[in-house]
């Protein structure tokens, strides 16, 4: 069950090689984070999934099954999609872009704006809000607005290209918690694109380092991958060796005190 | 003004016969250039022949088309028909190159977003590209409206009336109430139609007027 990238690789027309033989398995109701380099093919990986982008080799299968079997437009309207800032329709009204695949699917558009209003609160969103257009929200709304257009359909799988990295760091860990709340109670498939690595470990059950072509650097929990970086491209892309990552105690007055590698306190051992 | 009121039926039904004729010819041309358009935006290569074709044909000079198009249609010389076709190539000619840019200027973020929710081919065109595509596909309307609208009036020398009847027999008996009235009437509805136009924008384009900056970003 889950998602399964079977050996798939993807070879652009132009000829640019994005993937190479790249294997993983998502779980059900886990959460995959591909993060990497620019370039690194994470977002091809990702919309293979949806079939945004047909892998040339290799197969991709949600639940066994090997989605270039599947109609192209059912699989997405079964796929909840976050894409980066900017994806909203900014001629429909937040409540009609949080509708737009149930009124797809054939959700009379009442019921369909119903349900649109009680998930905007959801994802804490004043339900007023729904009245607005796209561009008479802030960009953190916005990608809320977008987090629960994804949910409207409640499908198995979900798709989130830097769904919060358009947003200012703190407004960012909002929509993150936001969203490790609503996986707690939904408990969706998810794959998560993003290139920032601190994302990758808070949000991913399952981390993916890559790098440019597509080749997988690291693949592990992020426990794993921060206990036993495999080479110098993850030490670094990790910042093992950044100060705020090399973390010690000192025992002070008989506390635990964990310093960083500065020697800056960041909290007490319990 | 004495002039007006004593034909006042003539001028109105010369004012009917050229919304007649413009007006097809307007709808006809928004049609096949969305249709080209689209077409050009699709398949740039095709688009620069496609394109280009339709630059060269706006160069047609007029009376030469109005005889060709009976010829090659095998139609009466002297029927609306010839003179809305000759409008639709003209407004056509001049639209196309707009129309594929009204389909450029939707935002990729957008459509792609789109796609991935599940989009059919057809339901991305009806209801993501083009109600994107209505403000810059708006601007050249208003542009071949106003130009058809006057282009009417050529069709008097070859005997469809419209409001040009009043040009060319104003001149010819030397009326000059008849000239003014003509230009005038061919003006008011060109500006009419004009407004009606943005009205029709404004209404067709909700998300624009409640955001100032038309929702681009
Ligand atoms: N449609 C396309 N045609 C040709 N090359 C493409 C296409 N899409 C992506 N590529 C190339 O494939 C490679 C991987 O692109 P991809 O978008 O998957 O990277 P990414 O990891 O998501 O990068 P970023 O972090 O910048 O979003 C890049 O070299 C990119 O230029
Ligand atoms: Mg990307």
């Amino acid at each position: 069950m889950g998602i399964e990238f079977r050996d798939v690789g993807k070879t652009y027309p132009d000829g640019t090689v994005a993937v190479t033989g790249f294997s993983c398995t998502v779980p059900s109701h886990r959460t995959l984070a591909l993060v990497g380099t620019s370039g690194s093919g994470k977002t091809t990986l990702m919309r293979m999934v949806n079939r945004m982008v047909e892998p040339t080799t290799g197969t991709v299968l949600i639940d066994e099954r090997d989605v270039l079997g599947l109609d192209k437009v059912e699989l997405r309207r079964s796929i909840g999609y976050v894409p980066q800032a900017g994806g909203l329709l900014p001629h429909r009204r937040v409540v009609d872009n949080v509708a737009t695949v149930p009124v797809l699917t054939g959700t009379p558009r009442g019921a369909a704006r119903d349900a649109a209003l009680a998930l905007l609160e959801r994802v804490g969103l004043d339900p007023a809000l729904g009245r607005r257009y796209p561009a008479q929200l802030s960009g953190g709304q916005q990608q809320r607005v977008a987090v629960a257009r994804a949910l409207a359909a409640d499908p198995n799988i979900l798709l989130m290209d830097e769904p919060f990295g358009a947003v200012d760091p703190i407004v960012r860990r909002g929509l993150q918690d936001q969203l490790l709340q609503l996986q707690a109670e939904l408990g969706k498939t998810i794959v998560l694109v993003t290139h920032d690595i601190d994302e990758a470990f808070r949000l991913g059950d399952e981390v993916v380092i890559l790098r440019t072509g597509g080749i997988v650097a690291q693949a592990g929990t992020p426990k794993e991958i921060v206990a036993a970086p495999a080479d110098d491209f993850v030490r670094d892309f990790i910042g093992a060796d950044r100060a705020d990552r090399a973390l010690r105690t000192v025992d002070i007055d008989g506390r635990s005190v964990v310093v960083d590698g500065d020697g800056r306190p960041v909290g007490v051992l319990e | 003004m004495s002039w007006l009121e004593a034909n006042r039926d003539y001028v109105l039904d010369m004012l009917v016969q050229h919304v007649r004729l413009s007006v097809p010819a307007i709808v006809i041309s928004v049609v096949v250039a969305i249709v080209l358009g689209r077409v050009a935006w699709r398949w740039p290569r095709v688009g620069t022949v496609v394109l280009g074709t339709a630059s060269l044909l706006y160069s047609v000079p007029a009376l030469p088309l109005l005889i060709v198009i009976p010829v090659l249609l095998g139609i009466p010389l002297r029927s609306g028909l010839t003179l809305v076709v000759a409008l639709a190539v003209y407004g056509t000619a001049l639209l196309a190159g707009t129309a594929a840019d009204a389909f450029r200027s939707v935002d990729g973020r957008v459509r792609e977003a789109a796609e991935a929710m599940g989009y059919s081919r057809a339901g991305l065109f009806w209801k993501v590209d083009l109600p994107l595509a209505v403000p810059v596909l708006l601007s050249g309307v208003r542009v071949i409206t106003v130009s058809t609208v006057s282009l009417v009036t050529i069709g008097a020398l070859v005997g469809i009336p419209s409001l040009g009847n009043l040009l060319t027999d104003g001149f010819q008996r030397d009326i000059r109430a008849e000239i003014v009235t003509g230009v005038v009437g061919t003006m008011l509805l060109a500006v009419v139609l004009d407004v009606l136009l943005v009205v029709l924008g404004r209404l067709a384009t909700p998300w624009r007027v409640a955001t100032p900056t038309g929702g681009a970003r």
